[in-house]
């Protein structure tokens, strides 16, 4: 299935990355040979079949909660682009 | 043979043990070899040389104090995707190139526990996505037994580690055969266990549903010795279980073990599955060759061998690679440039910083995969994709259930074909897929499953992969253990020098 210009424009959209001219035409042609190679499932009768999610069977898990001691501040923001005091400092997030 | 001064686990402890050698002078010994031989090897994306030192010297303190385990002492590598406190852990990104974890990983926690050595961080394909360790934003490693080829991926710089005789053992993980498939391509043992023995908190997730921690090692014993330390339910990984056995090692004694029959007392011969759907089309004949002799070595062993069918292998490509890039669409939508990695600042717009983040930080196979992800989790798509592929996902499942009512283990190849040259399939994603096919099903439905040098085609390793039952790693690795008892291709070692 050929994906056009525009859908790997709206995929990297949906994903958040900036492609450059070229990348957008790699991907273009690279996904949709690797979408070729998904048309095989459409024939697979899944009818009544449950889908999978986990391949081992569990149940939700249950532990005591107790108080713990949690990251050190310093460790944890020596990690960050930038930071303000005790925050992560990030760009302007809400518009007029 | 280059295996002068070069030790299995095994072997270091006896070592360690009776004072022959002390675990400073034991890992000064393979910090020299990766300085001599990792420059054309490329196997560390990191070495911890000052660390590796004081974990050293701990560990001889321990070992005289009589406070020792199997793997105190000994030097090991961890892949780069496995957070160690205080040690960059890159994932082969540039994203995360300057990235220093504030926690171990549970696994790095419990080798650090018994005394192991950290000699570095193991070289992998960008966050564990690829077959071949080229997609590593820094160098490609190079396969030990010929320096133009690949050591297969995405686990390749533990698998060339080992090979090369730079660390004892290693740590990796597979997603859909970065265990196996480069230990595999090296000559080595590689065990992945079933989903959930080993806990996969502080591993750096990719798709969360198949990722598994697993060993590579130089043979079975040593393999069992590691995952005795590893394996085990962890509070802070809720999928992960309960180990059933309280030693994977101790059983290991060379004979191929036999099954109960039932309300009998008796004890027959154990039997073993010969899937046709895993000799496919386009395996090389020097690997059906190894492989299929080494059917022949088992079935002289005493096992009972009768092929069996698993119809739905033909749905496992495309079942995960839709189903493993969704999960890693949403796991690495983490990657925005705010907490931790790479970000880019020269906006004042958030999501142009956000895109650009993204666009400057990975690199083209995990852009590929995340785009695929968010394409088949997308609103118009989902049911023909991600839908299908979980129900694609039980049949997979089904299938195996059905064989392990009749045989007690599955035998196939590992990987259809031997270590491929460097660059040659890098242009084409499709066919670097195709490489995982006889190990992706095993992820698909969370077995534990072994790969163990069986012979070589073109003067390359071939690797024979053994497949159980959830949480039958104490079977499997007798089988591979009887297995390797009987044959000399794991004691091969590459020339280095």
């Amino acid at each position: 299935m050929a994906l056009s210009r525009t859908e790997v424009l709206q995929i990297a959209t949906l994903a958040r990355i900036a492609l450059t001219n070229e990348e957008v035409e790699l991907f273009r042609e690279q996904l949709s040979e690797i979408l070729d190679q998904f048309e095989a499932l459409r024939g697979l009768d899944t009818s009544g079949v449950p889908p999978t999610g986990h391949a081992v069977d569990l149940q939700a898990v249950m532990r005591e909660d107790e108080a713990q001691d949690s990251l050190d501040l310093e460790d944890v923001l020596r990690n960050a682009p930038r930071r303000e005091r005790e925050y992560f400092r990030v760009k302007a997030v809400l518009e007029e | 043979m280059d295996g002068d001064g070069l030790f299995t686990i095994r072997q270091a402890g006896e070592s360690l043990a009776n004072g022959e050698i002390s675990s400073v002078e034991l890992t000064r010994t393979y910090l020299d070899r990766i300085d001599r031989l990792d420059g054309r090897v490329k196997s560390f994306i990191t070495v911890t040389a000052e660390l590796a030192l004081q974990q050293a010297q701990a560990a001889d303190g321990r070992i005289a104090a009589g406070h020792s385990g199997p793997l105190t002492g000994v030097p090991a590598q961890i892949k780069d995707v496995i957070c160690t406190k205080g040690v960059p852990t890159t994932c082969g990104s540039r994203m995360l190139e300057h990235y220093v974890p504030v926690y171990d990983a549970t696994v790095a926690e419990r080798l650090f526990a018994q005394g192991a050595v950290l000699l570095g961080k193991g070289n992998t394909d960008e966050f564990a996505m690829g077959s071949s360790c080229e997609n590593s934003a820094f160098f490609p490693t190079h396969n030990p037994w010929e320096r133009d080829r690949v050591p297969g991926g995405s686990s390749g710089g533990g698998a060339a580690a080992v090979a090369a005789g730079e660390a004892v053992y290693a740590l990796g993980s597979d997603t859909g055969g970065s265990v196996r498939q480069p230990a595999s391509m090296c000559g080595v043992v590689g065990l992945k266990p079933t989903y959930g023995l080993v806990s996969r908190f502080g591993l750096v997730a990719y798709a969360s549903s198949f990722d598994q921690i697993g060993v590579i090692a130089q043979n079975v014993a040593d393999a069992a010795l590691v995952l005795n330390t590893i394996a085990g339910q962890d509070h802070r990984d809720s999928t992960s279980l309960p180990r059933p056995e309280l030693d994977y090692a101790n059983h290991l004694m060379g004979d191929l073990p036999t099954r109960p029959l039932a309300n009998t007392g008796q004890e027959v011969a154990i039997r073993l599955g010969v899937p046709e759907e895993y000799f496919v089309e386009g395996m090389q004949n020097g690997v059906r060759e190894a492989v299929q002799g080494a059917i022949g070595t088992l079935e002289d062993l005493g096992a009972s061998v009768q092929p069996v069918s698993l119809p739905s292998t033909r749905h496992a490509l495309a079942c995960y690679y839709i189903l493993a890039p969704s999960e890693c669409s949403a796991n690495l939508a983490r990657y925005d440039g705010v907490k931790y990695g790479y970000s880019y600042q020269d906006t004042n717009d958030v999501w142009e910083a956000m895109e650009q983040t993204r666009h400057q930080g990975f690199g083209p196979e995990v852009k590929r995969r995340i785009m695929l992800g968010a394409y088949a989790l997308s609103a118009g798509y989902y049911d023909a994709y991600y839908l299908k592929a979980q129900q694609a996902r039980t049949l997979i499942r089904r299938d195996f259930d059905r064989v392990f009512q009749q045989v007690d283990a599955l035998v196939t190849p590992t990987s259809p074909v031997v270590a491929f040259r460097l660059g040659e399939k890098t242009d084409d994603p499709v066919e670097m897929y195709l490489i995982d096919v006889c190990t992706l099903p095993v992820n698909i439905a969370g077995l534990p499953a072994i790969s163990v040098p069986c012979g070589f085609s073109e003067g390359l390793p071939v690797g024979l992969q053994l497949i159980g039952p959830h949480l039958s790693e104490k079977r499997l690795l007798a089988i591979a253990h009887a297995y390797e008892k009987a044959t000399e291709w794991h004691k091969a070692r590459p020339e280095m020098e």
